[in-house]
Order: structure tokens, then sequence, then C-alpha cells
């Protein structure tokens, strides 16, 4: 008589985001289409991936869309909470879980923490600002919420490459940094190009009467980056990286305070 | 006779001189402060075993040309604040430096 055994589908996604390959399992195959829909553009056909996540879908239950992330290191894993998800990921054995419902936002969430917390090794971080590529550079335009990140992206001409509208992706290269493109959206809700370039300059947002760039003095410029820069955790260690990175970051990238009214024009200066 | 009082810079934040001003990042809410030359010269010379009257004296009196009974004045002011933010411990003992904080796991 033949042993019994129970079979479970596993679906996979492998999701690259600024090259680092994140494998997604689920054994829910609409949940994996929502993924491979949510991701487009960034889902890899290779089975290789760096880290691997194990979803498992929970029941919906409330949740404050507005509640805080909650990021903690534990005994070599890292916890990351929020209303809507618990995620747990050690990074030595290259592998976490998500509990989570089958929504894109929750899995939106954890993939921006753990990209953080894997660029801050590396030189790098999330930052608030919409990015783009032109003549081969790519250009950066940080502001809080209302700056001008959405309408900027959305001014930009048809030779320029969109890399986010929302959230950019930055790590040091040779003696300098490189933007990649992200699926992280803003209002415009358009994914960014998976592609990648190297930064030419910072543009620090401000809405105004008049189209006008001037530089910006390296402890302003600091300040404003490192107002804009995603930070989950409040590791010591983690921020110290971070801080560093963004201090090394304005001595090798030029910032400038972008001054635009909402006009296509504006797009003559970045060059 | 007064106590001393000793002050350290606190583990728990990470710093920077950019151009002429220092950059202070707390790990706590990532909250960054910028310190004017006053805090930056006591901050740096806050090493938990020079007491604050010395680093006054020693540091600030002599730099700002400001008399000492002022500058301690002052300075106890800044340090409380700084200490408030959790920049700067305070003690009235010799603050041993802290050991490093353990490295992540490499990802």
């Amino acid at each position: 008589m033949p042993e019994l055994a129970l079979q479970v589908e596993r679906y996979s996604a492998v999701i690259v985001i600024g090259d680092v390959a994140i494998r997604v399992n689920t054994r829910d195959s609409s949940f994996l289409d929502l993924l491979q829909q949510r991701y487009s553009g960034f889902v890899s056909a290779e089975s290789g991936a760096e880290f691997e996540f194990d979803v498992e879908l929970v029941e919906p239950t409330f949740a404050d869309p507005d509640a805080e992330v909650n990021v903690s290191h534990h005994s070599g894993r890292w916890l990351m909470e929020r209303a809507d998800f618990r995620a747990e990921w050690n990074p030595a054995e290259r592998s976490g879980v998500i509990h989570q419902k089958a929504n894109p936002y929750s899995m939106d969430a954890v993939l921006r923490i753990v990209h953080t917390l894997v660029l801050a090794k590396q030189g790098g971080f999330l930052l608030h600002s919409a990015s783009a590529i032109r003549n081969g550079k790519a250009f950066l335009f940080a502001g809080v919420s209302g700056a001008g990140k959405t309408t900027i992206s959305g001014l930009a001409p048809g030779d320029v490459t969109l890399l986010t509208d929302e959230i950019s992706y930055l790590r040091k290269h040779d003696e300098g940094y490189v933007a990649y493109g992200t699926p992280f959206t803003g209002e415009l809700a358009r994914l960014g190009e998976n592609t990648s370039a190297p930064v030419a300059a910072l543009y620090l947002l401000t809405k105004g009467p008049e189209n006008r760039i001037e530089p910006v003095a390296v402890t302003d410029a600091a300040r404003g980056l490192l107002g804009n820069v995603l930070f989950f955790a409040e590791d010591p260690k983690l921020v110290h990286r971070v801080f560093q990175t963004a201090c090394d970051f304005v001595h090798r990238v030029p910032v400038y305070r972008l001054t635009f009214m909402p006009d296509a024009r504006v797009w003559e200066m970045i060059q | 006779m007064s106590k001393k009082v000793y002050v350290a810079r606190s583990p728990r934040i990470a710093a920077r001189m950019l151009g002429e001003e220092m950059l202070v990042m707390s790990a706590q809410g990532s909250t960054l402060f910028t310190l004017n030359p006053t805090a930056t010269v006591l901050w740096q010379a806050a090493d938990g075993a020079t007491p604050l009257d010395e680093i006054v004296e020693s540091r600030i009196c002599s730099e700002f040309e400001v008399k000492p009974e002022e500058a301690m004045r002052d300075a106890e002011a800044l340090a409380a604040d700084l200490a408030k933010h959790g920049i700067l411990l305070i003690s009235e003992e010799p603050i041993p430096s802290k050991s490093p904080v353990q490295e992540q796991p490499q990802p």
C-alpha cells in the first residue's frame, strides 16, 4: 500500500529591487497572482534569491492604517510589526516569515523595512524622494508629503525614465551613489522602471512662484537629506551607519534647493 | 564644597562635524540635532572622566572668553538640556565608557 502523504502546493515569486532578490513563498495562488501584478517589472524569472520569506495569510481584522511600524532586534532576529502584519527575519539564516492579510500593502511595508536593513549594511538607504534618469544620470527630488515629488514626476518629459515618485533606492558605488528603480509608489501610482544610474544631484523640493535652483550648504544638505531618509529601527548601530552614509552622500553628491512652480519648464533645468 | 559632575556622550547617538557644525542623531526616534560651537566643545570634551568644571575652565573659558561662573551656569544648563534629549549622560560619579553596541548579523 503506498504511503499516504499530504502535499501542499507552494508558490513563489522572486522580487528584485536594487539588485537584491527576495523570494516570497505562499500557499495561496491568488496571493501569488496579486504579488506578481503588484511588483510587475520587479519579479524575476530566476529562482535564486538572497533572502526568502514564507507568507502565512491570516484572516482580516481591524487594522489602523496609520499605525506606527515597530522594528526591533532580538537574538539575531528582526521583528517587524504593524497592526496589519507581523514578520520575523533572521539575516544569518537568510529567511523569515510574514503573517499578514492578503493585501499588497503589508508586503510593501515588510520589503521597505528589509531593504532598509540590507542597505544600511551596504552603504545605502531608502529616501523619501522621487527619482528619475535623464541623459544617463539619476536626479533625486526629496521632500515630505506635499513638497512636490508626485508633481515633478508627473511633469517629466518623454526622455525621462521615472525610477519612483515616492521612495528612492540608493547605494554607494565606487566614488559615488547609484539610484535604482523601485515599485514603491506614491500618488502617481505608477511603478518605477527597474533600472539604475549614477546619482548626479539631489534636489530638495519647495514649491514656489518661479523655477530656481540654489546650492545648499553641506550642513543644510545633510539636514535636508536626513529628514527624508527612511528609518524604521531605533537600533543605535543601524542609525549610526545610515547617519554616516548620509554624511558621506552630501560630500559626494551635489545638493541643491529646487524651487519650482507646477509647470513642465522646470525640467529644462534638470539636465 | 559642591559635588563634581561628570558628563559623557551617549553611546546611542551618531555624530559628525559638517562644515563648522556638529550634527548629532539620536537613535531614539532618529532625531537630529545641530550643536552650536559652545555645545560642540562641551560635547567633544564629555569623556565621562573629566569633571564638568574642569571642562568649563580648560576648554570653554579659554576658547570663548567668558567668566568662569557664568560659563559654569551656562554649561550646567546646556548639559541638562543635552541630557534631556538623550545625547549626553550626567552623573556625580565618573562614567565608564560604554562598550560598542553589538553588530547585527551580516545580511
